[in-house]
């Protein structure tokens, strides 16, 4: 193998500007960061609510919840990414869509994160519904004896307890939220896989290159992993579901 | 701008669309055999009490499985040239890649495969006089196999989506296929959409064909 190691590489400075390449990599981190935590929120919120659809008395709604569902599942995260970016603003009014092109601020950010959520929030949705459907009839039968309505027995009795079945699904889809949002680079949000992609090409240093951002990804889904078993633990309900550690 | 979605681009650019769906077929069908091959023998050695054979099998198996598939992507197309002294061209390197990725993702549903198989199997096949393999071969795997069929091929739609990524190095894909024309054409809208309905097509109803199996396996058990 005929390599040039240069692992000071970090620090120089890139061809013509005044930055390092570490400033880079730090851009990069945060973007990744902010695209996938705004991403997860929208994911959580829609998945939810999605997820509770699905489980409604209402066949309408529940095949609604189920079209939303199929239509993000099948679809490459990639293919998706394209359709958001170069093909929703084609089908707004024309002065929306004129704005959007030309004007909208941090447009790749909004788009990425727009739809890595929507992306996201349909395998939420899919595991809500089977967290939902795992929980016994008696409870809410036993919410409708007591006299709540169908709303108030899901929001006290059902999606609490749901919410803790799902933890486990949860957690490593918000360890795949990180790595899913490595190809926001195709619609050019500076993120991780683009600042790495283009530090390779400049400094032509791949293997530095690929291996701090692969540490950096790894950090995130670690970090992600350990808040998840924090949030398991803390809400865990005494005696009810015992988690398996 | 775009007034109306015009189809004569999607009809004369299909030959060439039809070329880049073949290879994101080649490169889901070689890296789901490859795969699932690799992966079972993973799945074995994570299994078995190897000592450091099985440690390299957990770690290899976490490793992929904690990067995002774009930097693999990324890193194979780097290193392989660097090992073999020449360029293998991106396709070549994608269907490595692929393999070699997906190997860890199937391995951890063959390993939850064999873990299903009562021990009682193991130990009647060794009763009987058959030895690891012929036991693995003849008793576990083959259930196990037919257990995980419906995960395994979920698994197959997932990396039939993800090929889809090889965008990042140039291979001509699909996706790429439908890009490269939409260029040509001054028409990117309509062969975005199109590539999006051919994949939405085909993933759908695969899962449709898995939902059924599954409900097929069921009535058996």
């Amino acid at each position: 193998m005929n390599y040039h190691w240069n692992w000071g590489i970090f620090f120089e400075q890139i061809k013509g500007g005044d930055e390092t390449y570490l400033d880079w990599l730090i851009t990069g981190f945060g973007w990744t960061v902010s695209v996938s935590l705004s991403a997860w929120v929208i994911a959580l919120l829609l998945g939810f609510l999605v997820g509770t659809i699905r489980t409604a008395p209402s066949p309408w709604l529940v095949r609604l919840g189920t079209a939303y569902v199929e239509l993000f599942r099948n679809v490459p995260l990639l293919v998706q990414m394209f359709l958001w970016f170069f093909v929703v603003p084609e089908l707004l009014p024309r002065d929306l869509a004129l704005w959007v092109k030309q004007d909208m601020p941090a447009k790749e950010f909004i788009t990425a994160t727009v739809c890595l959520g929507l992306f996201t929030s349909a395998r939420i949705a899919e595991q809500v519904r089977a967290g939902i459907g795992s929980l016994p009839r008696g409870q809410s039968m036993a919410g409708l004896a007591m006299g709540f309505t169908l709303a108030q027995t899901y929001r006290y009795v059902i999606l609490p307890m749901a919410f803790r079945i799902v933890i486990p699904p949860l957690t490593s889809e918000f360890m795949n939220i990180f790595k899913n949002s490595s190809v926001a680079f195709a619609i050019g949000v500076l993120e991780l896989t683009f600042q790495a992609r283009q530090m390779q090409e400049d400094s032509e240093q791949g293997i530095e290159t690929y291996l701090a951002v692969t540490v950096l990804y790894f950090a995130c889904a670690f970090i992600a992993n350990r808040v998840m078993a924090f949030i398991e633990k803390r809400t865990q309900v005494p005696g009810y579901i015992t988690s398996a550690k | 701008m775009l007034s109306g979605f015009d189809f004569s681009v999607i009809t004369a650019s299909l030959p060439f669309i039809r070329e880049g769906l073949l290879f994101s077929v080649k490169l889901t069908v070689i890296a789901m055999t490859g795969g699932i091959i690799f992966g079972t023998l993973l799945a074995m050695a994570r299994l078995a009490n190897l000592g450091p054979l099985s440690l390299a099998a957990t770690w290899y198996v976490n490793l992929m499985r904690s990067i995002p598939l774009l930097m693999v992507i990324l890193w194979f197309f780097l290193v392989i040239p660097l090992i073999t002294g020449t360029p293998i061209g991106a396709e070549n390197s994608a269907i490595v890649t692929f393999t070699a990725f997906e190997a860890a993702y199937y391995s951890e549903i063959m390993r939850a495969g064999i873990q299903s198989i009562p021990k009682g199997q193991v130990w009647a096949g060794y009763a009987i006089g058959m030895n690891y393999w012929q036991t693995m071969g003849n008793v576990v795997l083959p259930q196990a196999f037919r257990n995980m069929l419906p995960i395994l091929l979920t698994q197959t739609i997932i990396l039939f989506q993800d090929t889809s990524l090889v965008y990042a190095i140039g291979a001509k894909d699909l996706l790429k296929a439908a890009e490269i024309a939409g260029k040509n054409y001054n028409r990117p809208v309509e062969m975005y959409v199109f590539a999006a309905i051919i994949y939405f097509v085909i993933c759908f109803g695969l899962s449709y064909i898995v939902k059924r199996l599954q409900q097929r396996i069921a009535i058996i058990r």
